[in-house]
């Protein structure tokens, strides 16, 4: 069935359209065959989930609706609902600044806001069905357990959805209002990644100041925060509630965040196509100058790539931010490692993998700039260098910045424990070198503005390269205490580095 | 310019297969010191020979010499006299036409005196020095292959190799780049091209091969092409008959032929 053209419900089929095609590239990769492998994937991955719900939540299904309930459920919806509003504000910034079919769009005598607020309710909806997969088991698990109350949980994601690409616009509208098109691309994605990260960073940090451990849910298990919270009539009990299957609650919480989203949709879409053309326009806004010696001291091959990748990182803030963003993860271990001064060296414990598994992280992204995202790959390609001296002169670039960021917290642990220093630095450099490898092994051609897009591009490179820094940080982890009990994990890392090595699809040798 | 071997470009039985033979026992050489523009239908596999000359493509069979070097046997060497500039700039946005002359100079290993000069030259040359400290995000499409052409001839190399450097130029930016090229040929420099611009291969180049399926099909002086197609009694007493006359008689001959 065909709708009207020009209508809302033309330009929704229109997206769906582009959407469910766009999906299946990236999951198929242009081959079907793919695409029954795909389905068996998701089909184990569900169950799997089921089974880890089951172990993690299938004791609370008999909740009673108490303060101690109310609060948990909260902590968790809120924690869901800043990951779900990242997303949305990522969605939100990509639809201002991609241009695809925007021009098109503009200079068609369509009425493009019908379009616009089709596409914000686009973005409400992806940001729902990404958040479904994850939380279905739970909620499965929960109904099973509990009774079909639990079912209210799943309009609660609806919910919560609507509300968080409701707020995303809010706050990406008034960035751009405060700092115009060109900077708010970069802080809005960087606003986007605080959110998501701060609320669980943040009940870390608490946790680490108030308690001495890492684990977040000791705050929203503890004593003090039970006794400041509201009594279970409050409306801020109202998700949990609704969660919970009170029907009132979960209409009320639904009616709002509808609410929410309509007003948005109402506010922003007449303006979509205002914002989109100042973002279009912002590349070209001003001149950035750099006066500096460029030719300045004699420089080989190497020194220049080198060089070259470093001045590129550090002029991209974007790119800086996506890879250091990992980094606000070592926040956390870093005020453990301060505690742990006065409290000996257990702690330390922690601290080493977690330093480990962030430099594998990093060095990851940055490898994957500097061997796969070449802007230039002709250039590079056509000098007189050989390919093993370009390659080499990219692993320093990476390991250099490794180095920078984490030698002064190294230097400080020697300081706590020179052994777990020592470790530390030892699995920093395997981790940081396993990563590498596997970026270079499964190395492509990209511009380096799809960074974001590398982990799509290769999900196999993507797990080894996130399962062998597991493996190292896990092995550095038992190093701390026993060097022979480390091999067991390590010998697991390289089975994955080997199993890396086996399936890339380049030649060997470089 | 240092002097080398007669024969700038040598290549002989150049085969390159995609799904389909795209380069097909090519035969081409191009003497020092020449203007040759290589031109022919979509497909036909000019961009495949030229990225195997630079190296950025390695043939399935047949052998290329660039100055008397085997660039099959030793692609460094021959990339040292090379240099490649497509029809899609590829600069680095976040580097300022100098930072990138620089760094292009370095990967050359130009002395870092020597490539100051000849950047500031370059850049004075192609009316790019009021930019020279700027990042080249902000440059248009002009302003981009002017930089890409500078840091080409930073290095000062003996064959230049261009794939469709004047698409999406304007008027200005296209005379710039021409008179850059003519005069790297003054210089004793050879430059290969390949253009769908027809009226330049005509006025610049000293020598035209036109290529179709993977092979030259006719080459020379636009009026030795003229001869081959026999065009010139057909085209009229006045001029001759131009080189679209002539490319689409024999590329239409050719596609009889096949």
């Amino acid at each position: 069935m065909s709708a009207a053209a020009g209508t809302a419900f033309w330009f929704a089929q229109h997206e769906s359209r582009l959407a469910w095609r766009d999906w299946l590239a990236m999951i198929a990769a242009g081959r079907r065959e793919r695409l029954r492998k795909v389905a068996i994937g998701v089909i184990a991955f569900i169950l799997f989930m089921h089974f880890v719900a089951y172990w993690m939540v299938g004791r609370y299904a008999a909740a009673a609706i108490d303060k101690q309930t109310l609060l948990a459920i909260t902590g968790s919806v809120l924690l869901s609902w800043m990951l779900m509003i990242s997303q949305a504000m990522e969605s939100i910034t990509r639809a201002f600044y991609t241009r695809s079919d925007l021009d098109l769009i503009l200079a068609s005598p369509a009425d493009a806001n019908k379009l616009f607020g089709v596409r914000i309710a686009t973005v409400a909806l992806g940001t729902t069905m990404m958040a479904l997969p994850l939380a279905a088991p739970f909620i499965d698990v929960l109904i099973a357990r509990g009774g079909w109350r639990w079912l209210g949980a799943y309009g609660l994601i609806v919910a919560m959805g609507a509300a968080a690409t409701a707020l995303a616009v809010g706050l990406t509208v008034a960035l751009f209002r405060v700092l115009g098109a060109k900077r708010t691309r970069f802080v809005a994605q960087v606003v986007a990644a605080l959110i998501g990260a701060a609320f669980v960073i943040g009940l870390q940090v608490a946790a680490i100041l108030s308690y001495g451990t890492i684990s977040r849910v000791a705050v929203l298990q503890s004593g003090t925060l039970l006794a400041l919270a509201p009594g279970i009539g409050s409306l801020l009990w109202w998700p949990a509630r609704a969660a919970l299957g009170d029907g009132l609650a979960l209409f009320g919480v639904l009616a709002t965040s509808l609410a929410l989203l309509g007003a948005a949709i109402a506010f922003v879409a007449p303006r979509f196509g205002e914002y989109a053309i100042a973002a279009a326009g912002a590349g070209h806004s001003s001149v950035v100058r750099a006066r500096r010696d460029a030719f300045r001291g004699r420089t080989s091959p190497r020194g220049a790539l080198r060089r070259k990748e470093w001045i590129l990182l550090r002029r991209d803030p974007w790119l800086m931010s996506q890879s250091l963003m990992q980094m606000l993860y070592l926040v956390p271990p870093a005020l453990m490692l301060w505690r742990s001064f006065d409290r000996g060296n257990g702690a330390l414990q922690l601290v080493v993998p977690v330093l480990v598994m962030a430099a594998g992280q990093l060095a990851g992204g940055l490898a994957w700039l500097a061997i796969s995202g070449e802007d230039a790959p002709d250039l590079v390609a056509t000098a007189p260098v050989r390919p093993r001296c370009i390659l080499r002169a990219k692993i320093e670039a990476v390991l250099g910045v490794v180095a920078v960021v984490f030698l002064p917290l190294v230097a400080v642990l020697a300081v706590a424990s020179p052994w777990h220093a020592l470790v530390a630095g030892g699995g920093i450099v395997i981790a940081a070198a396993a990563a590498t490898a596997v970026q270079f092994w499964f190395r492509g051609q990209a511009k380096r503005s799809q960074f974001r897009r590398r982990q799509v591009s290769s999900r196999l490179a993507t797990f080894a390269e996130a399962f062998s820094s597991i493996g190292w940080a896990a092995a550095a982890a038992v190093a701390t205490a026993s060097v022979w009990l480390a091999i067991a994990p390590a010998v697991l890392a390289l089975m994955v580095l080997g199993g890396a090595w086996s399936m890339s699809p380049r030649p060997r040798i470089a | 310019m240092v002097s080398f071997a007669p024969f700038a470009l040598e290549i002989h039985g150049l085969v390159k297969r995609f799904d389909r033979p795209a380069v097909d026992g090519l035969e081409l050489t191009v003497r020092a010191g020449e203007f040759y523009a290589l031109v022919g239908p979509n497909g036909a596999g000019k961009t495949t020979t030229l990225r195997m000359i630079a190296g950025l493509l390695r043939p399935d069979a047949g052998t290329i010499r660039v100055g008397g070097i085997d660039a099959l046997a030793d692609p460094v060497a021959a990339k040292r006299i090379v240099a490649w500039i497509s029809d899609e700039p590829m600069i680095y946005d976040k580097l300022t036409p100098r930072e990138y002359l620089a760094f292009v100079a370095g990967l050359w290993g130009v002395e870092p005196a020597l490539a100051a000069a000849r950047g500031c030259e370059l850049l004075t040359w192609l009316g790019l020095a009021p930019h020279a400290d700027e990042r080249c995000e902000s440059f248009s499409k002009g302003m981009r292959q002017k930089v890409a052409l500078a840091g080409a001839l930073i290095h000062e190399p003996r064959v230049i190799i261009l794939d469709e450097p004047l698409t999406g130029l304007d008027a200005g930016s296209a005379r710039q780049v021409k008179t850059v090229l003519r005069e790297r040929t003054r210089a004793g420099g050879t430059i290969v091209m390949t253009t769908h611009i027809l009226e330049v291969a005509e006025r610049m180049a000293d020598r035209i091969g036109i290529i179709a399926h993977g092979k030259l099909i006719a080459e020379g002086t636009l009026e030795e092409l003229r001869l081959q197609a026999g065009t010139e009694a057909d085209a009229g007493a006045h001029d001759g008959g131009s080189l679209e006359d002539t490319f689409l008689a024999l590329v239409a001959e050719q596609a009889q032929a096949a």
